[in-house]
């Protein structure tokens, strides 16, 4: 693959969280265990990239977007942004010029935004803590065109407006306008939609694929609903349980998906007329095991319809199923 | 197109039904004469964004609305017989033997200290007047019914995952043999393969014990799912009824289109998604006329004035001018 092209690539990344064991267990030398909420992840994207990180909850799909935007630290594995490793880098001003090309934008816009500040402190704040501007015209300059590009227009309009006095969808265009003001090369979104209503959220799209289109920002678009991950997403790569069970292109996951979680999602989703591909494997029975005791072998089993021996026994690798079209499933070839 | 529910007598009429809520000495209009049938058996779904008046109309019904809410206008009937939706302690033994209520957010729902079997077993002793043993032994019947193994009564609610507390509360809303369910949003803080699961075994629930189900969501690919009829909610009022099939194959209102236009549909293999202009309206200041005017594509000057009234519609019902001077021109040239 294009090397050179890659803003990002994850190498084996790992998060383990130390399970803390009672008195009792430390008395009698019990092993204590990890949480594996990230366990083994190579990913990559491209500079103007759409990746969309599809998952359950408990998938570790946050924990992923936290790592990369360093709110997080992995315990292995490498996480080289631009073709430097940043995975051990910490500390505030170690970490402010990474942080002017990295920005993420969180699912609630209500939470994510001071209600005590304007939206042009809120805009402006990025800009002044990583001290990209050198005047007060510079600043206006840089707010305006951030909540422009969000789709807030005029500007000037929202300059003095509280959180409280905005719709949720103007909302969830601050937090963007934030995350945009400083020109990132990528943005991390984690369900920056789900908390929108239906007819709001097609507005929201269009301005994260507009500032792909014009700005050649890369996107790691964090998600539970493949539809909407079809939809936006150049690739999907598939989170099961900290461990990436299927990636491909966007069409590939959806009209031909070649592992058996994959499947049972798309099964799973609620789809409006669409129901020619149902019941070709039975639906899933119970929920994600906890992350702190992952089934041995391919993690998937206890649910998968199709699991034989060998999946109890040995974890499947990545298998290439197609071009950039990757399967870990022993049944995939 | 025939919806097979029409033929029997209506379990439930919600005759222009008007919400009110007291806020600082104002009053908010959260519905506005909502009207509608359901049938014994029959599953259907009200949907409709945040603010469009969908939960007010189902805690109407069920007698629940908060202590600022009034009803204004309208009556609601069971089986003929007009309900006491306004008064609580007369509502009280209509609820759970008649209507009950599955509410989205489970963990809150269930009491954190009793053990869910207990709690099942709650209802049926104070409505049904069982004694203790009696009641255990339907509230394990019941877990038995929702998928749960019965020895898992004795669990709290946090040993339970979300799909299992969700499958408590559906099994609680039972407990009394009701004839109408309303899910409020009963799915949406679920994972999708939860999801389909709970909605399967409301299908099943339904199919097994001929319950009629209102479903009150935002998600109407979930509508597509398991529901007979909806009703689309926009701003306090219905703005258009129909059967699913109806709804998805042939949309009549323009907000409805505009709705099923935005949801990404990979089975259509269309990625354009049409973005609904502006914002949903706040009920402080509803737009005049048609409250989906200022939003709306083909809004001509009367939608700016006149509220379009909820008209049958071929099947169904539609409140749009557009349609309303459609059908009159039908029946002048007639």
């Amino acid at each position: 693959m294009r090397d050179t092209a890659d803003i990002l690539r994850l190498e084996n990344l790992q998060v383990h969280f130390p399970i803390q064991g009672g008195l009792f267990d430390r008395v009698l030398g019990r092993p204590s265990g990890a949480v594996r909420a990230v366990d083994g992840i190579d990913l990559t994207i491209g500079r103007g990239e759409i990746v969309a990180l599809v998952g359950e909850s408990g998938s570790g799909k946050t924990t992923v977007g936290r790592v990369i935007t360093k709110l997080a630290q992995p315990t292995g594995g490498n996480l080289l942004f631009d073709g430097r490793d940043m995975s051990s880098e910490r500390g505030a001003s170690p970490l402010r010029p990474y942080r002017r090309r990295v920005q993420m934008i969180f699912q609630d816009a209500y939470q994510a935004l001071n209600p005590r500040h304007t939206v042009f402190d809120i805009v402006a704040e990025p800009l002044r803590s990583l001290r990209l501007v050198e005047n007060d015209a510079q600043l206006t300059e840089r707010v305006s065109e951030a909540l422009t590009g969000a789709g807030l227009n005029p500007p000037g309009d929202f300059f003095a407006r509280f959180p409280h006095e905005l719709s949720g969808g103007q909302r969830q265009r601050v937090v963007i306008a934030g995350a945009l003001a400083v020109k990132p090369e990528l943005i991390v979104a984690d369900e920056p939609v789900s908390m929108l209503d239906v007819s709001i959220r097609a507005q929201i799209l269009q301005v994260l694929v507009d500032l792909r289109d014009k700005h050649n920002m890369a996107l790691l678009f964090i998600t539970h609903d493949l539809p909407l991950a079809w939809l936006i997403a150049d690739r999907i790569a598939v989170l099961y349980l900290g461990k990436l069970v299927e990636i491909g292109s966007a069409d590939d996951i959806t009209y031909n998906p070649r592992h058996p979680y994959t499947v049972a999602l798309l099964n799973a989703t609620p789809q409006i007329g669409g129901d020619a591909d149902r019941g070709k494997l039975p639906a899933l029975q119970g929920e994600v095991p906890s992350a702190a005791r992952v089934p041995k072998g391919c993690r998937f089993h206890p649910r998968c319809p199709l699991a034989f021996d060998r999946c109890r026994q040995e974890e499947p690798p990545a298998n290439e199923v197609g071009p950039r079209h990757m399967s870990a499933c022993w049944l995939a070839k | 197109m025939t919806n097979s529910f029409q033929n029997k007598a209506p379990l439930l009429e919600v005759d222009r039904l008007s919400v009110d809520y007291g806020l600082k000495g104002n009053s908010l209009r959260a519905i506005d004469g909502v009207s509608f049938v359901l049938r014994a058996g029959e599953a259907v779904a009200l949907v409709g964004e945040s603010g469009s008046g969908k939960t007010t109309t189902a805690m109407a019904i069920a007698g629940l609305l908060s202590p600022n809410a009034r009803v204004s206008e309208g009556v609601v009937r069971y089986r003929g017989e007009r309900l006491p939706i306004d008064d609580d302690a007369a509502m009280r033994p209509h609820r759970w033997s008649e209507t009950s209520v599955v509410f989205q957010g489970a963990m809150n729902a269930l009491n954190p200290v009793h053990r869910i079997v207990k709690q099942i077993a709650e209802p049926c002793m104070l409505k049904l007047g069982m004694s203790r043993a009696e009641a255990t032994a339907r509230a394990k019947e019941l877990l038995e019914l929702v998928g749960i193994p019965a020895d898992r009564g004795a669990a709290y609610p946090h040993e339970l995952s979300g799909g299992m507390r969700q499958r408590v509360m559906i099994a609680m809303a039972l407990a009394c043999r009701p004839s109408i369910i309303i899910g409020d949003e009963p799915t949406t803080a679920l994972d999708v393969i939860t999801q389909a699961q709970i909605l399967k075994l409301l299908g099943e629930l339904r199919s097994q014990l001929n319950l009629a189900l209102i479903l009150i969501t935002h998600d109407l690919s979930v509508v597509a799912e398991c529901c007979d009829r909806v009703m689309i909610m926009y701003s306090g009022r219905i703005v258009e009824d129909g059967t699913v099939a109806e709804i998805f194959a042939d949309p009549k209102h323009p907000y409805t289109k505009l709705l099923i236009d935005s949801i990404p549909n990979p089975a259509n293999g269309k990625k354009m998604i049409r973005p609904i202009p502006g914002d949903p309206p706040n009920l402080v200041n509803r737009p005049s006329g048609c409250a989906f005017h200022p939003r709306c594509p083909s809004a001509m000057a009367v939608c700016t004035t006149e509220v379009p009234s909820l008209d049958k519609f071929g099947q169904g019902r539609v409140a749009c001018h557009l349609h309303q001077s459609l059908q009159n021109k039908v029946t002048v040239h007639a």
